[in-house]
């Protein structure tokens, strides 16, 4: 029964992945990190960030539109994370915390990041406060 | 002689019997104190208990992913 739930949920994963691709391939890649235009807008000012648990989340009280962004990119994402995850013999929640740790090593100057306290921050110059067991 | 003798053996049994008895009293009393010394008293720490649900995350499972979760990032950039 298990295993059944869990091809599922490979296969949606690597559907998705596939028309995410596709859908790039399309678009003549057009933005240089390939994001949404509204994503890229709402993470350039700060609204949304990224979290220790690997998925975004809107800074503040946010607006409607802003938590449908955030929850449609979190999901794209749990199906990638699923994908590999199983792949790797990991929970999706320690594939998830692991990108977690990567994308907020990632962030740039200027865009939130959740420090491990749960307090939104501004990225800086510098390291990003994360999680002891970030690599 | 005989009698005499049986009579200091008899007390003698009697004493020995009464330090045994005294012993018996003070391993007691150590026992009861050794109990009271064994209570532990359990203050409230100062600071807050902070309870981490993802416990189950360990460093070295993290360390393991990692490459594979940069891999995952670079190749799904629109979602990251």
């Amino acid at each position: 029964m298990a295993g059944t739930g869990w091809s599922r949920t490979g296969a949606t994963a690597a559907a998705l992945t596939l028309a995410v691709a596709f859908g790039v391939g399309g678009s003549g890649g057009a933005a240089a990190q390939g994001r949404d235009p509204a994503y890229a807008a709402a993470r350039a000012a700060g609204q949304v960030g990224e979290k220790p648990d690997g998925y975004i989340g809107v800074v503040g009280g946010g607006s409607p539109e802003l938590r449908r962004i955030a929850e449609d990119i979190n999901i794209k994402r749990r199906a990638v994370y699923a994908e590999r995850a199983q792949a790797q013999h990991a929970t999706v929640e320690q594939y998830a915390f692991t990108s977690g740790c990567r994308l907020i090593e990632q962030t740039e100057p200027g865009e939130k990041y959740m420090a491990p306290d749960g307090s939104w921050q501004t990225r800086g110059r510098g390291e990003p406060n994360k999680d002891s067991r970030c690599p | 002689m005989a009698g005499e003798s049986h009579g200091r053996r008899a007390e003698g049994a009697a004493r020995i019997r009464a330090k045994v008895r005294m012993a018996g009293m003070v391993m007691g009393t150590a026992m009861g104190t050794g109990l009271l010394a064994g209570c532990i008293t359990v203050n409230a720490p100062a600071k807050p208990i902070v309870i981490q649900l993802d416990i189950n995350i360990k460093q070295e499972v993290v360390y393991r992913l990692a490459a594979d979760a940069d891999k995952t990032i670079d190749s799904n950039k629109e979602i990251f």
